[in-house]
């Protein structure tokens, strides 16, 4: 037992090193500092740290193998229930989820269960690898699953793992969706996420790549080519914008644009093809992760980033984590702001951003202070970019060309919430395309619920 | 992966390419667009199709290799392998209740209104067809062309070969003699989509012009091939590539659209000048 009050820092890159490269920030724990994490878990009775996991990791049972330098015996519990543990260790937003609900943390920090979930998959793959996994024998039935991110590999790793022939249509030319197009290499290196994928082949999981169901293929050509039942998780649609004036100016990014760039793209590099703009002043717009990323991003291509986001540094969305890292960085914050509109020149490029300051009133129906403008307040910043990102509207193209799909009222995929299942037989969803942009982890707990319905579905 | 089965170059920068797509021969419409990826360093390029066959399974693009991407497609030969055609794309081209349109095709973006003016024909709409060049040398597609419409107006800048004079010029005489189209479909370089407009304006003529945008994945996730279209933005990817030409903001698309000409040429001048077309650090 380790009575240590606060968590076992982690290495990582230096602020003023890091904001250059994009190469991964957080270091990782060595076997020391993980064995010596692990043993400030209490072990406790009820693991109130399991009901804050979407994918029920069984914490406790994990973190005891670690404690007693059982590395390969950790990686098991966890991959009982997760099948992308070296992504969730990184990207999870931990302190809302299991670290939120740790004993620990009541007088404290709470024990690092991100962490250790990320050494051990890490480690796992260090030493262990994934040369000796083998191809599932197959129970003769055959799932398809739309989407290669996080809902549908998730999905797939659990059908794979009891026996259904799985098939994965993937729209983008490579798998892995947010993972790969959204959160940055220096986030979450892309390596991983193929180690991941690859582990998900060898047991018999077939990708196909360039496939839009709803044009290529539609959701009863699956059915027509044999498949007994279909997973949907094709993710977040279109990009949201505020409807200002000059936001289709030139220089004006969606998020995702600038996002999948440089992380899908690899625009950053010289040898790909696909061009990004070096910035000089960027303003991102937003206070959520994907605000975090991009901006962080905009510094690392050499620009001044200047986030602008209309309430305060309490109420972001940004995981607390993400907030400090582009604080370090020198990303400048300017909180209570509101874009009002974005300012061109004679050629259409931006050459600034209007904005007025903002002042918090009574919480709105989120709870949150609502914002309130302050008149006359109105600024300009000088800037060559802006990036906005405010999040993503629904995709329609599965829901208006498969027949008998309905829509929920927020435009998404209408599921059964206990079971997954669409209104139309056969077919399951899960992820951002039912919900709307929401986290990696929703989006695997979504893809295992469907999952496992799918297997009773076509087990009858 | 796509084989590559047929090339031909009809001009000294214009290239008709088939190559194996089997599924989106199978799925496309007249209007609709792919993207592809040359290889593994490539852009995601999206280009509409020129013809598809269902029966060899085969997509059919004529191109002007102007930028890296179309520059090393233009060096792949028979037998080669496209890396990645994702496809079809894009609402294909509406063709419900026309009984005669007027299609104005401009430069390469005859290639793209051969289909939609081929579809228009076979699904019993009279088309006339009205394409412009700037030179003899560069017409593609004329015999094609012939075959497919009613009436085919050739027209080049320079007078080298049919009329002299520009599309618009012989679109606002086919109206003026009285042709009754219901409507006019353009594909060319906008600022010609723009004029075309200004052209059927004054008589009412619903005009839909197919658009070109920068783009990357195609579906829907990106947003960078937003326009304006009365005001509203509206994504060419997923609502278009089609729309109606009096609502678009020609200004702010045209200006989106050479955001990266900086950096194309760049590339353009660099891939000529060290390696002749081919990467040189595979």
């Amino acid at each position: 037992m380790n009575n240590q009050m606060t968590k076992t820092p982690m290495p990582s890159q230096e602020p003023d090193v890091r904001n250059k490269n994009f190469k991964e920030v957080a270091l990782g724990y060595t076997e020391e500092m993980a064995v010596n994490e692990a043993q400030r878990c209490l072990n406790c009775k009820n693991k109130p740290c399991v009901t804050g996991c979407p994918v029920n990791v069984r914490i406790p049972e994990f973190i005891a193998k670690v404690a007693e330098g059982d590395f390969a015996g950790a990686y098991e519990v966890i991959t009982s229930t997760n099948s992308l543990p070296a992504v969730c260790g990184r990207v999870c937003p931990q302190e809302t989820q299991c670290e939120g609900k740790c004993v620990r943390g009541i007088k404290g920090e709470p024990v690092a269960v991100g962490r250790l979930e990320r050494f051990v998959a890490d480690w796992h793959r260090e030493h262990i690898g994934n040369d000796k996994v083998e191809k599932i024998p197959s129970n003769g039935k055959k799932a398809a699953v739309v989407g290669a991110g996080p809902a549908g590999l998730t999905a797939a790793g659990d059908l794979v793992n009891k026996g259904y022939e799985v098939t994965v249509f993937e729209s983008l030319h490579k798998e892995g969706g947010v993972l790969v197009y959204g959160i940055p290499e220096f986030r979450l290196p892309k390596d991983i996420v193929a180690y991941e994928i690859d582990t998900l082949r060898k047991k018999g999981v077939t990708f196909y790549h360039n496939v839009v169901v709803g044009r290529s293929l539609d959701i009863q050509d699956l059915f027509d080519e044999g498949y007994d039942a279909v997973f949907v998780g094709t993710g977040a649609g279109l990009p949201k914008f505020m409807n200002i004036e000059g936001e289709n100016l030139v220089g004006v990014y969606s998020a995702n644009e600038y996002l999948t760039r440089i992380n899908l793209m690899k625009g950053y590099l010289d040898e790909y093809d696909t061009p990004i703009k070096k910035h000089k002043q960027v303003a991102v717009v937003g206070g959520g992760n994907v605000a975090m990323d991009a901006a962080r991003c905009a510094k690392r291509m050499g620009a001044e980033v200047h986030v602008i986001y209309r309430r305060g540094r309490d109420e972001m969305p940004a995981r607390a984590e993400e907030i400090e890292h582009a604080e370090e960085e020198g990303i400048q914050f300017h909180l209570l702001n509101n874009p009002v509109r974005i300012l061109g020149d004679e050629n259409n490029y931006v050459s600034q951003i209007e904005c007025i300051k903002m002042e918090l009133g009574e919480p709105d129906a989120s709870g949150r202070r609502r914002p309130v403008a302050i008149e006359g307040s109105e600024f300009t910043l000088d800037v060559d970019g802006v990036i906005m990102a405010l999040g993503t509207s629904l995709n329609q193209l599965i829901v208006d060309t498969t027949e008998g799909l309905d829509e929920n009222a927020r435009g998404g995929i209408q599921i059964d919430e206990e079971t997954g299942a669409c209104t139309r037989e056969g077919v399951f969803a899960g992820g951002d395309a039912v919900t709307g942009a929401a986290t990696v982890i929703k989006a695997m707990g979504a893809g295992k619920l469907a999952a496992a319905h799918m297997d009773e579905y076509m087990q009858k | 992966m796509h084989k590559i089965v047929l090339k031909k170059q009809l001009s000294h920068d214009m290239f008709w390419i088939e190559f194996e797509a089997p599924f989106v021969a199978k799925k496309a419409k007249p209007g609709q667009f792919i993207i592809f990826r040359v290889d593994e360093y490539g852009e995601r390029v999206p280009i509409t199709m020129a013809g598809t066959n269902k029966e060899t399974g085969t997509v059919t693009l004529i191109f002007q290799a102007v930028g890296r991407s179309t520059m090393l497609l233009s060096q792949l030969e028979v037998g080669d392998y496209i890396q990645d055609v994702v496809g079809p794309l894009g609402k294909p081209t509406h063709m419900e209740g026309l009984k005669k349109v007027c299609v104005v095709g401009g430069g390469t973006g005859n290639a793209l209104a051969y289909p939609v003016a081929r579809g228009l024909a076979e699904a019993g709409v009279k088309v006339d067809m009205v394409s412009g060049f700037k030179t003899e040398e560069l017409i593609v597609l004329k015999e094609e062309f012939e075959e497919a419409v009613d009436n085919f107006y050739l027209m080049t800048d320079d007078g080298s070969a049919g009329e002299k004079g520009f599309t618009t010029t012989k679109l606002e005489e086919l109206i003026k003699a009285g042709n009754d189209y219901d409507e006019v479909i353009t594909v060319g370089p906008p600022i010609m989509m723009k004029f075309v407009n200004e052209v059927t304006k004054p008589y009412g003529i619903k005009t839909i012009a197919s658009l070109t945008a920068l783009m990357i994945d195609g579906t829907g996730m990106c947003g960078g091939c937003r326009v304006s279209i009365n005001g509203e933005t509206k994504y060419v990817c997923v609502d278009g590539p089609e729309f109606d030409a009096a609502a678009v903001d020609w200004d702010v698309l045209i200006a989106r659209n050479a955001y990266y000409h900086e950096e194309e040429k760049e590339e353009r001048d660099h891939i000529c000048r060290l390696t002749g077309g081919v990467r040189h650090y595979e």
